[in-house]
């Protein structure tokens, strides 16, 4: 068998960039709405929070370490019902987004949590003697003041989903994951391993860059 | 102005009760500089919470302006607040906003007019001196200037009083001058209550008109700056006059002289030497200037026992002056 040639392995990474570009955008964009969400929840209810109440809390805790703790893989096969009854299939990228964020969601909740927990207790104080209201302080001042963390969290985030989406291959999710997998290391096409292994630094790359240069604008400290 | 009466407060943490405010009455009249004065941990700083309802009071009742805080529900509470300014040790500013930004939000919260509030916003910059720096954010600026855009914030709904939570602690003594006569010179310009806690015996020389000495949760001492301080035995005193120990002379009355405003400058001990014949000294001695007046407390040996001296001090006493056997 001969090594397969540039202009056969060309469109098999175009097709496979955007397979991976497709599903990391919509899950991330999915990631970041439900983690926001989970990860102000979490903070409201804890301990000392605006809303505290310890067993929300305590269930809120026990989901997301339920889902930081299964391995992707295993998870990828474990909601497979979930994911039918959700997209009305089980393989192929849109199948595949659904596990993506079920895992990246818990993710980045707790990075959420953490980045609004570092918002200053006194400006909260301050704002309530403002006579703030509770939602005038999670959309003014907590969301607000913990944007550079929670960009830098996101970017984290986007990066560890594009390492996840490398496994939805197994689902028909496609990708540059797949690719180099059935075609670089199955065939022994090494051109194509290293050409995906430099597509995926390059993508890595560029998203921490635009990340950082976010956090950079936002944190003026 | 500020009325509490009978407050009360604890915190509960691993099994362990503190009370942190143990049944204190304090009266704040219009217009004036109110300082609490108080080591760390004497419950000074949940006291101030208490008064805007930060902190919920276990027991007691909060009034300000003639409106009982603690029986208001939460919407007309957070309406109160508003006229209600508090400044903070650690300015306690939002870093992602300017310090216009800074001063526009509890106009925002207030639901002041856009238009309206970027002129009510430079009008309070610049009260504060700080109309340059409207477009800078808080780490570009210094200590002192943060603490000015958080006295413009505080001062955004028109407030009758004004809560300082050591609002001069994290600066260095320059800048705690400057930003001191300035709450002072804001207080007389606006009407403005002032209630303030600190740690630091500078803060109450120099604008307080009035003071409370807190020691474990409790007020031990309460009044007019002046008149606690000429009342022998007084905490405040003893903070304020660091005389000392007396010290332990044979044959010698010890005796400490305070002296308010219009004893200063006069030649008393002088008087005294020349009348009675005594051969005064002085052992130890200091002279404050108050936010209104000065105040001082002179150490007089006299020789001879306190019975001998029963004319000397009569006559001092007659001046005016009060006077304490030390020794």
């Amino acid at each position: 068998m001969t090594p397969m040639t540039w202009a056969e392995i060309q469109p098999l990474l175009w097709q496979a960039s955007i397979e991976t570009g497709y599903m990391v955008a919509v899950s991330s964009a999915l990631t970041a709405v439900g983690g926001l969400l989970l990860g102000v929840l979490l903070v409201l209810t804890g301990r000392g929070g605006l809303l505290a109440t310890r067993p929300v809390n305590l269930v809120l805790g026990i989901l997301i370490n339920i889902g930081r703790s299964l391995p992707f893989i295993i998870l990828l096969v474990a909601i497979i019902p979930f994911t039918r009854a959700l997209v009305g299939t089980t393989i192929g990228t849109e199948a595949a987004i659904v596990p993506l964020t079920v895992a990246a969601i818990p993710f980045f909740a707790r990075i959420v949590e953490t980045a609004i927990r570092e918002v200053d207790r006194d400006v909260i104080a301050a704002a309530r003697a403002m006579g703030a209201s509770r939602t005038e302080i999670v959309f003014k001042v907590l969301l607000r003041e913990a944007r550079p963390g929670l960009v830098a969290g996101l970017t984290i985030t986007v990066i560890a989903l594009i390492g996840y989406s490398a496994m939805a291959g197994t689902v028909g999710g496609g990708g540059l994951g797949d690719l180099a997998i059935r075609y670089g290391y199955q065939r022994f096409e090494n051109t194509v391993m290293v050409a995906t292994v430099v597509l995926l630094v390059v993508f890595v790359q560029l998203i921490q860059s635009l990340g950082d240069l976010i956090v950079r604008w936002l944190s003026r400290k | 102005m500020i009325q509490i009466e009978g407050l009360r407060k604890a915190y509960h943490s691993r099994g362990r009760t503190v009370l942190a405010v143990d049944g204190v009455d304090l009266e704040v009249r219009q217009g004036e500089v109110y300082g609490v004065l108080g080591r760390s941990g004497a419950g000074k700083s949940t006291l101030l919470r208490c008064v805007n309802l930060l902190e919920r009071p276990d027991a007691g009742s909060v009034t300000v302006d003639g409106v009982d805080l603690t029986a208001l529900p939460e919407r007309r509470l957070r309406r109160q607040r508003q006229r209600i300014g508090m400044i903070h040790q650690h300015f306690a500013l939002l870093s992602s906003r300017t310090a216009a930004g800074n001063v526009a939000f509890p106009l925002e919260v207030m639901g002041v007019p856009r238009r309206e509030r970027a002129q009510r916003v430079a009008e309070l910059l610049d009260l504060v001196g700080l109309g340059d720096r409207a477009h800078a954010y808080p780490a570009q600026l210094s200590g002192g200037q943060k603490q000015r855009v958080g006295i413009a914030r505080a001062l955004a709904g028109r407030p009758t009083v004004l809560l300082s939570d050591e609002a001069t602690s994290a600066l260095d003594p320059e800048t705690t001058t400057s930003i001191l006569d300035l709450l002072r010179d804001l207080s007389q310009r606006l009407g403005l209550t002032i209630l303030l806690i600190t740690h630091e015996m500078e803060v109450v020389k120099r604008i307080c008109d009035s003071a409370a000495v807190m020691r474990e949760g409790r007020v031990i001492e309460a009044g007019r700056v002046r008149d606690l301080l000429a009342r022998p035995g007084s905490a405040l005193g003893q903070e304020i006059f660091r005389l000392g120990t007396p010290p332990d002379l044979p044959d010698t009355t010890i005796v400490d002289v305070t002296l308010t405003d219009d004893a200063v400058g006069q030649s008393f001990v002088a008087d005294l030497v020349r009348r009675y014949d005594v051969d005064a000294s002085i052992l130890a001695g200091t002279i404050e200037t108050l936010a209104d007046g000065q105040v001082g407390r002179l150490r007089i040996a006299l020789p001879g026992s306190a019975e001998a001296n029963a004319a000397p001090l009569r006559h001092l006493r007659d001046a005016g002056l009060s006077v304490e056997v030390a020794r």
